[in-house]
């Protein structure tokens, strides 16, 4: 991006005023003085992208203590913690050979993803809509309203995405001696578009709870959606694995947890049986897009009376 | 008093004039049926003026604002800011006018010198640009010593002038300001009213919403009066005061109803329209002298004791009474 300079040129219904006269000063210099402002959509889209930045730098570590503290606690107390006591809860892992920390990594990231993405939309956006309505600062800016919702959900998704990638050294490193994870990447490629479908679709999620949620039953958002999505989303056991509950097993494909998990697992430990692709991706991509729709939809006909 | 010329009205935007509304008109649907907001509202804002929406609470003002700075759409009428269709063309009104809303809409996440920066960028300046931009507002708006304070830590007076700096950094053809002194201490309001007029003197167009009567008369050069979704006229201040606003009204309350014969004052030199209402009295006259001491000696004369009197004198608040019939509530 870059600026116009410090080009003048007078306001339509002002007098221009004269070449040779001393620079405006107080009021007139605010009207007559100022460089020409320049918008396009994707300055106005780089620039709010660049403000929520400054703010999440600003709040970087309540922000990111939300993303490593959980998943620290979990795989402290469930690969070392647990193992080390000799408990024998291994919840059903060694029925596949494995380590349970090696079932924990796909899923904590998908947790993580799904849980940082949500609420890194949802929890200013029910801000922005409660008393002062600042919603109405952004949606004054020179572009379409739908293209805020397009940035919150850009913006959102990253946060996800990063808080995705934090979790993996923690789920790599903190375990009990021999309880390490085996994760091998099948598919660059595969795990990256899963990686991104995965964020984009948990930022919808939050933009369209964000638009649907009463400021007040803010609380909701964790006992209703992320508790339940979590445990019940295949992020501490295998989809395979609930074979034995068969109408569990069919009732959590309505989460969208289970697709972000078993397609974690899919490329970093396909040694576990897991949800076809045929299954995962058309799920992750094209909720992302009818979500995020449906979500931008609701959006701009809360901003717009 | 001048009456809207509703069918004089070209259809079509007007190059020459900085707002223009044609029967603009705001439905809310809710479960219990439809509410009427805005009822066919046609008015025109030449460039330069500084035009006033005046009336009580709940008359349409803000929705008026809102359809002009397309936040709210309308369900009737069209209307044009700088020539600009707001229905078909938002995104190019939006970068023609800046907007003070009458809530605290800054980001609170953000210092005042972000506040303005960000903003100029949402705008297409660069952040060099904007960072310049910034600091020559916060000069003009005093607001030097806050420069690195959170949103949050403002006073009222600080928050409004930092909106109104805000909506200046794009250099905007049209100022819109939803009741800018609601709620600020009566210093704090003359000092913004100064900065208003600076703003006005240098060119600037600007429309406000008030329901202070007294804040349409120290401001603006026409004023539009709007009660229940309507216009019920316009013009400068002397033209509303003019009309039958020029009259000045005298209100009476009796101890019992007011006495028949009463109406009679109807036809006395220089009175010009009575209302009567149960033990109440109101007498609209050019010539007031001894108008009241009548209505006293008539009321004794009928055995009934004057309770109450009132006398206003021709202003904004007897145009607004002899419009409505109703008395001008903030």
């Amino acid at each position: 991006m870059t600026g116009s300079g410090g080009m003048t040129v007078p306001m339509a219904g002002t007098a221009s005023p004269p070449s040779t006269s001393p620079a405006p000063s107080g009021m007139a210099a605010l009207l007559t003085g100022a460089p020409v402002p320049r918008p396009s959509a994707l300055r106005t889209i780089a620039a709010m992208m660049a403000r929520d930045s400054r703010v999440l730098r600003r709040n970087a570590i309540s922000t990111f203590s939300r993303t490593v503290v959980q998943p620290l606690l979990f795989v402290f107390v469930f690969t070392y913690v647990i193992p080390s006591i000799g408990s024998g809860l291994r919840f059903g892992a060694s029925r596949f050979g494995l380590t349970f920390s090696t079932i924990l990594v796909p899923g904590m990231m998908a947790s993580m993803v799904l849980s940082q993405g949500v609420l890194s939309v949802t929890f200013p956006l029910v801000m922005e809509f409660s008393w002062q309505r600042s919603i109405e600062d952004r949606a004054l800016a020179p572009v379409p309203v739908q293209l805020l919702a397009v940035e919150k959900i850009l913006f959102g998704a990253a946060q996800a995405l990063l808080s995705g990638v934090l979790v993996i050294p923690i789920v790599l490193l903190v375990h009990a001696p021999g309880q390490a994870p085996d994760v091998q990447v099948t598919s660059w490629p595969l795990l990256i578009l899963i990686l991104v479908a995965a964020s984009l679709l948990a930022a919808s999620l939050g933009l369209l709870l964000g638009t649907l949620l009463d400021p007040r039953k803010m609380q909701m958002l964790f006992t209703v959606a992320l508790l339940p999505a979590t445990m019940l989303g295949c992020v501490y056991y295998p989809w395979s694995a609930l074979q034995r509950i068969h109408w569990l097993q069919i009732a959590v494909l309505a989460n969208p947890m289970v697709y972000m998990s078993e397609g974690l697992r899919a490329t970093l430990t396909p040694q576990l049986s897991h949800l076809s692709y045929g299954a995962i991706l058309p799920v992750l991509i094209g909720g992302a897009a009818v979500v995020g729709y449906v979500g931008t939809r609701t959006f701009t006909r809360r901003v717009i009376g | 008093m001048t009456p809207l010329p509703q069918a004089a009205a070209t259809p079509g935007p007007d190059p020459a004039a900085a707002i223009r509304t044609e029967d603009l008109r705001k439905t809310y649907h809710a479960p219990r049926g439809d509410v009427p907001a805005v009822r066919g509202i046609s008015l025109s804002v030449r460039r330069g003026e500084f035009f006033g929406l005046l009336g009580p609470n709940g008359a349409g003002k803000s929705t008026t604002i809102g359809m002009l700075t397309t936040m709210v759409r309308p369900t009737g009428g069209r209307a044009w800011v700088a020539g600009l269709d707001v229905t078909a063309d938002p995104v190019g009104v939006k970068r023609r006018i800046g907007t003070v809303p009458q809530n605290n809409t800054l980001d609170m996440q953000l210092t005042v010198t972000e506040n303005l920066e960000f903003r100029s960028r949402f705008f297409g300046l660069g952040p060099r640009d904007a960072g310049r931009r910034a600091a020559q507002l916060i000069d003009a708006f005093g607001l030097g010593d806050r420069r690195r304070a959170m949103a949050t830590a403002l006073s009222g007076g600080q928050a409004r002038r930092l909106l109104i700096a805000r909506a200046l950094v794009h250099r905007p053809d049209v100022l819109f300001l939803d009741e800018p002194t609601a709620g600020l201490d009566p210093q704090t309001r003359v000092n913004l009213w100064d900065l208003l007029r600076g703003l006005h003197a240098e060119g600037q167009t600007i429309l406000l919403t008030t329901h202070y009567l007294e804040e349409a008369e120290a401001l603006c050069g026409r004023v539009a009066v709007v009660d229940r979704g309507r216009l019920l006229a316009a013009g400068t201040v002397a033209e509303l005061t003019d009309g039958a606003g020029a009259d000045t009204v005298i209100t009476v309350r009796y101890d019992g109803a007011v006495p028949a014969e009463l109406a009679a004052t109807a036809g006395l030199a220089g009175v010009g329209r009575v209302e009567t209402e149960h033990d109440r009295v109101r007498v609209y006259t050019r010539d007031p002298e001894g108008v009241l001491g009548r209505l006293v000696s008539a009321g004794s004369g009928a055995g009934r004791t004057v309770l109450d009197a009132a006398m206003l004198r021709p202003s904004l608040e007897t145009a607004f009474l002899s419009l409505t019939g109703r008395e001008y509530r903030e």
